[in-house]
């Protein structure tokens, strides 16, 4: 078999195999309906609670605060449309940033257009952190909700999520943060940061697909989302995807036991790759904060070259990464995270984004770096803008 | 997502490079939208094209057509030229997907505007030939929305 080197970690994970155990006799044997009252399936209900209890244990939050839904996406759309209907007769202004993730962004568009919502769209610096004195300037007395993904998926930025859940606490305002990419990967406590809302994945942290959930904070009225049954104390119809649930306790579980060792390997490779990419290859540069972001993030622009066509390159050599170019969002612009950070549309079309995991050996980073090196001086020496400057350069 | 010639034509791209002393050259595209093409002529005293080189920034299916079109031009008279559209650009490569056909549109514009470039630094007129947009991206549907 042709080797394979994942490097799309943040697109999501291998389920880890004692995920797959555990999450197994929930489809052939305890196949029971939590909300039954028979016996049999109290086996699953016991599971749904355990897994709950897991997850609000590894974020210091109460077991009644953890709701699951089918992901993240259905998750940040809860936070959002709910808070916001729950809470416009006090006002109608949400603050999120230029840089959050489509599920934020999309939802937040919807609210503008369909339902009365003002949005401010915050900035953010070259490195994509938030401007706090920025945040602090967009609050008015007919703000709602703030919302700040806690860690971005494409360049990898973590932000200053207690000092933002400070701000919220201070001027009475609902904080919801999507931590998607983080949870799991870097230690988080809504009591000590003052989160109202959190948003989060499965398959992101070596867990199932089509399993999330959505923290909401005791007190909050953000009421139901998805109608029908009585699950998950009347706020999200639906039964149970008890399999995923107990996947996705399983995969906390592991995820928090293993961080500290994990992530410092894992940083310890980031690094290694950033530093002979960015001095081996001419013409690059990091994107993102180099210090703090996320353990497995790499994000790098490589000049007069444009991502599809690196990536297609790199996926003939077996390694699978991802870009931000035009080409791989559907649309003519490159990433609305890159432009957000200033960098030119040219810049933002050749970046490509690496996201290791714990099992990306020095191998294959060295590996990677070489396929690098060589595609990308092929791919320049067709590049009529790399022509351009070096003809430029030589007068 | 893509054809088997695409791929060929992308891991394999005929006539790379650039013509020194170009009977014409012609670059479109923008850096903004993603890709760029320069396609150089070498063209003889019977308007015929000896020699297309080609030069693009841009995804596989942009490097993919700039490669057929040059293929297709190469040995032709200047008027044959004029009939590589971008339709025959991507039969040539046995189709492409529907987001990247603006792609063969960008490779046909390449080609007119090094021919473009030709007759004016040659004094001559090609028929049916316009002066080429010099963003083909111009005029382009804004995304549907979706609610």
């Amino acid at each position: 078999m042709k080797k394979l080197i994942y490097l799309d970690n943040a697109a999501t994970t291998k389920t880890a195999p004692e995920v797959v155990e555990a999450m197994l006799p929930y489809f052939t044997e305890n196949y029971g309906n939590p909300s039954s009252v028979y016996e049999f399936a109290s086996v699953s209900k016991k599971a749904v609670t355990d897994a709950r209890e897991t997850i609000a244990s590894v974020l210091g939050a109460k077991t009644n605060e953890i709701y699951f839904t089918a992901g993240g996406s259905e998750a940040d759309n809860w936070a959002l449309k709910a808070t916001y209907e729950a809470y416009k007769s006090k006002g109608n202004h949400i603050i999120t940033t230029k840089i959050e993730h489509h599920a934020i962004l999309h939802t937040c568009e919807y609210l503008e257009k369909q339902r009365g919502a003002r949005v401010t769209y915050l900035d953010v610096d070259e490195n994509g952190v938030v401007k706090l004195e920025e945040l602090e300037k967009a609050i008015t007395p007919e703000t709602i909700l703030i919302s700040v993904m806690f860690a971005n998926n494409e360049i990898g930025t973590i932000q200053p999520i207690k000092e933002i859940g400070m701000i919220a606490k201070e001027h009475d305002i609902l904080f919801h943060t999507d931590a998607v990419q983080a949870f799991g990967q870097v230690p988080i406590n809504v009591e000590e940061y003052h989160i109202d809302m959190l948003s989060s994945s499965g398959h992101k942290i070596n867990g199932p697909k089509g399993i999330g959930f959505l923290y909401i904070r005791k007190g909050v009225k953000s009421r139901s989302f998805i109608h029908g049954g009585a699950q998950e104390r009347k706020r999200r119809a639906g039964t149970e995807n008890v399999p995923g649930i107990v996947g996705y306790g399983c995969a906390a579980k592991r995820a928090v036991e293993t961080m500290e060792k994990r992530t410092a390997k894992e940083i310890e490779m980031r690094d290694y790759l950033i530093k002979r990419i960015t001095t081996e290859v001419p013409y690059t540069r990091l994107n993102g904060d180099p210090v703090k972001r996320l353990p497995n993030n790499i994000n790098i622009s490589f000049q007069f070259i444009e991502g599809e066509s690196l990536l297609i390159m790199l996926d003939m050599d077996g390694i699978c990464a991802s870009s931000g170019s035009a080409c791989t969002s559907g649309s003519l612009d490159p990433s609305h995270v890159l432009l957000a950070i200033g960098l030119p549309h040219e810049i933002a079309h050749g970046s490509l984004r690496l996201t290791i995991s714990e099992e990306t050996t020095k191998e294959d980073a060295d590996y990677v770096v070489e396929r690098i090196k060589k595609i990308v001086e092929h791919l320049r020496s067709m590049s009529p803008l790399y022509e351009d400057f070096m003809k430029k350069s030589e007068k | 997502m893509y054809s088997d010639k695409v791929m060929d034509h992308f891991q394999n791209p005929r006539n790379v490079g650039e013509i020194e002393n170009p009977s014409g050259v012609g670059t479109v595209g923008n850096a903004k939208c993603g890709d760029i093409m320069r396609i150089y002529l070498d063209i003889d005293d019977n308007q015929v094209i000896r020699d297309c080189k080609f030069k693009t920034f841009g995804c596989g299916a942009a490097v993919a057509t700039s490669s057929m079109a040059t293929e297709l031009v190469k040995g032709k008279t200047i008027q044959e030229a004029m009939e590589v559209t971008n339709k025959a650009v991507m039969d040539a490569l046995d189709g492409l997907p529907p987001v990247k056909v603006h792609c063969s549109l960008l490779a046909e514009e390449a080609i007119h505007a090094a021919l473009w470039n030709y007759a004016e630094t040659h004094n001559i007129r090609i028929e049916g030939l316009t002066k080429p947009k010099s963003d083909i991206h111009e005029g382009e549907d804004e995304e549907e929305e979706e609610y």
